[in-house]
């Protein structure tokens, strides 16, 4: 049955490359408009799930649907539709680095909309507005700080309007101040745009801070153990693993 | 003996019981201490304790932890207790993180991977593997080919201009150098031989037939593929660690028609360039030898390398350079898309594009060359 709010369904999902599998058993639903957060430990595969979530690394088992549509089962001019509605933050941000930031936001732009070149500029300085680089058009990625090069790909990643973003590891190498400011960004985007967020972290303080619903993911049985609002799986969940997670180890 | 060396000595205390005395100094930089306890350990009979004392320590470092754990490991594999009760705590807590790997937390291989046929297999699987791979590669830079010709292709044309600066006028100082030295060398060789039978001028013929038709370009492609496709891998290699080539594909561009279009397309239009100026430099290059050592009057060489290179040749060598430039190119993109993810994996394939390249336009010229000998051109 399908839930009419759910923006991603995921069903019997498993995930591996060849025939090593790296998670199996996966079903979860994203509400449209929700935060969800995949969580884990280092190596259990979060990334992985992402790659098979924003369309890059096919699955080895089971199905997801974006808005109602298989991603991996359509047409690839399908699944690029759907790749589209998806807007990706990187790791490292993954600017393309032989492009300015203002290029790097505008290529999609260019590529996509019928924007003349003096409407696309106007957007650019506003998504980079958004994540306070407002002026940082002409820069190029070598040029700028890891946490702002962060904020740019998210600026990037937001160029077309996507109804999701998908953060892979958003606090990672930054410090807890940056940190604290990218979920601050994150929480705004939802409350102003409505933007579902699909965030894969193992950032406790970023878990608590964001978390709408959430999936554990856990190494050793190479599935999820755990579902739902973190902070209600710290006071609900009897699982030891769930509970050394949540409290870093501290039961 | 100075007071800063580590000192290590032993006393039995009774018929079952060994004192080990550790004093001095223990550090990993200075002398190394005395191995007999370990001996005396192993072939010591009817001891069941040993005792270690550490009381006169001054300093350690992981000298002494190492050798105590040494001693820890062969007095357990005769059986012999250690009281390790009189070790300052520091030791004691460090000695105690250090817990043996268990197998069970070690990967496994399913197969010994050191066995022959293994590895004959594995290697087998891969090279078909990998040739299907290539095969695919190119079929999907084919059909973006196809796509640009159609005006549908996607991708930054100031990537492609990029690309054809590099390959184009950044490339001619080392085409310059290397295309006279080759005339210089081709003619050399020549003209020695030649005069034996006082036919010097037709080294004029020598060289300008060998470089338009042949070394022409596979001296430009050879540079090339040490240049460019060296340099194709390696930033495709990099974009491909960075995850900006994921970013491309979640961004709805096909990295084969946005970054090895332009790439390939630059440097198939730059080498037939290319080679045709590494012909040009040749010829001066033989000429200087000509005319400069050998006093071949400059008219009669210039009439004599017109003669002998009709515009046919400049065509066969042409479309020979066109194919090198295709081939250079395909192999610098195919190792950077297909680069693993870290430092090491661009080096590797940095290495692979020039390796394959060069390997290919010597194939590619052998055959090319026995196509043109069948067909009497």
């Amino acid at each position: 049955m399908r839930d009419p709010d759910a923006h991603i369904e995921v069903r019997d999902l498993a995930i591996g490359y060849g025939s090593y599998v790296i998670q199996r058993d996966l079903s979860f639903d994203v509400a449209a408009g929700a935060i969800f957060v995949i969580m884990g430990g280092s190596g259990c595969g979060k990334s992985t799930l992402m790659k098979s979530l924003i369309g890059l690394h096919p699955p080895s088992a089971g199905s997801i649907r974006i808005d109602g549509t298989d991603l991996w089962e359509s047409e690839p001019s399908t699944r690029r539709e759907l790749m589209l509605q998806g807007g990706v933050l990187f790791q490292g941000g993954a600017l393309w680095s032989s492009m300015t930031l203002g290029e790097n936001v505008a290529l999609m732009l260019e590529q996509y909309t019928h924007l003349d070149p003096g409407e696309i500029e106007d957007v650019v300085s506003f998504k980079l507005g958004l994540v306070g680089l407002a002026g940082f058009e002409d820069f190029y990625p070598s040029e700028i700080s890891g946490g702002m090069r962060k904020r740019a790909g998210l600026a990037r990643a937001m160029a077309l309007d996507p109804s999701i973003l998908f953060f892979d590891e958003p606090s990672s190498g930054l410090d807890p101040i940056s940190s604290r400011r990218l979920d601050d960004l994150i929480l705004q985007l939802r409350g102003t745009l409505g933007t579902t967020a699909v965030i894969a972290t193992h950032d406790l303080a970023s878990i608590f801070a964001l978390a709408d619903d959430s999936i554990l993911l856990d190494t050793e049985s190479k599935t999820m153990i755990a579902a739902g609002n973190p902070s209600s799986l710290l006071k609900e969940s009897t699982d030891p693993r769930v509970q050394a997670f949540l409290r870093r180890g501290e039961i | 003996m100075p007071e800063d060396e580590p000192r290590i000595s032993t006393s039995r205390l009774d018929d079952e019981t060994l004192l080990i005395t550790l004093s001095g100094i223990w550090s990993m930089k200075g002398p190394a201490p005395d191995t007999g306890v370990l001996e005396e350990l192993r072939s010591g009979s009817s001891l069941l304790r040993v005792v270690l004392d550490t009381t006169g320590l001054e300093d350690w470092d992981t000298s002494l932890i190492t050798r105590l754990k040494r001693i820890g490991d062969t007095a357990a594999r005769r059986g012999i207790v250690v009281d390790t009760g009189r070790l300052p705590p520091g030791i004691t807590s460090l000695l105690g993180m250090v817990k043996p790997a268990s197998e069970a937390d070690l990967p496994r291989a399913e197969f010994d991977r050191e066995e022959f046929f293994y590895r004959v297999g594995e290697a087998s699987i891969g090279f078909v593997e990998s040739a299907l791979d290539i095969l695919g590669f190119v079929g999907e830079t084919s059909v973006a080919f196809a796509k640009f010709l159609a005006g549908r292709a996607r991708f930054r044309k100031v990537d492609f201009l990029i690309a054809l600066q590099d390959a184009g006028a950044q490339s001619l100082p080392i085409v310059t150098v290397i295309g006279l030295l080759i005339g210089v060398i081709l003619a050399f060789v020549g003209v020695i031989q030649l005069r034996l039978f006082g036919a010097q001028v037709y080294v004029a013929n020598l060289v300008g037939i060998a470089t338009v038709r042949e070394m022409g370009p596979l001296m430009a492609a050879i540079i090339m593929a040490g240049r460019s496709g060296a340099a194709f891998a390696a930033h495709l290699g990099t974009m491909t660690v960075n995850e900006e080539v994921d970013a491309l594909k979640t961004a709805g561009f096909s990295p084969v028609e946005f970054l090895v279009l332009p790439r390939v397309l630059a440097l198939t239009a730059m080498l037939p360039l290319l080679a045709l100026y590494t012909d040009f430099m040749a010829i001066v290059g033989g000429a200087v030898v000509g005319v400069g050592a050998f006093d071949i009057p400059y008219a009669q060489y210039l009439e004599h390398t017109a003669r002998a290179v009709p515009p046919l040749f400049f065509a066969l060598g042409l479309i020979k350079a066109t194919i090198y430039g295709a081939l250079v190119a395909l192999a610098g993109c195919y190792y950077g898309i297909r680069c693993g993810r870290s430092a090491s994996a661009v080096g590797t394939a940095t290495t692979s594009a020039v390796v394959l390249g060069v390997t290919l336009v010597i194939v590619a010229t052998a055959v090319t060359t026995i196509i043109y000998d069948i067909l009497g051109v």
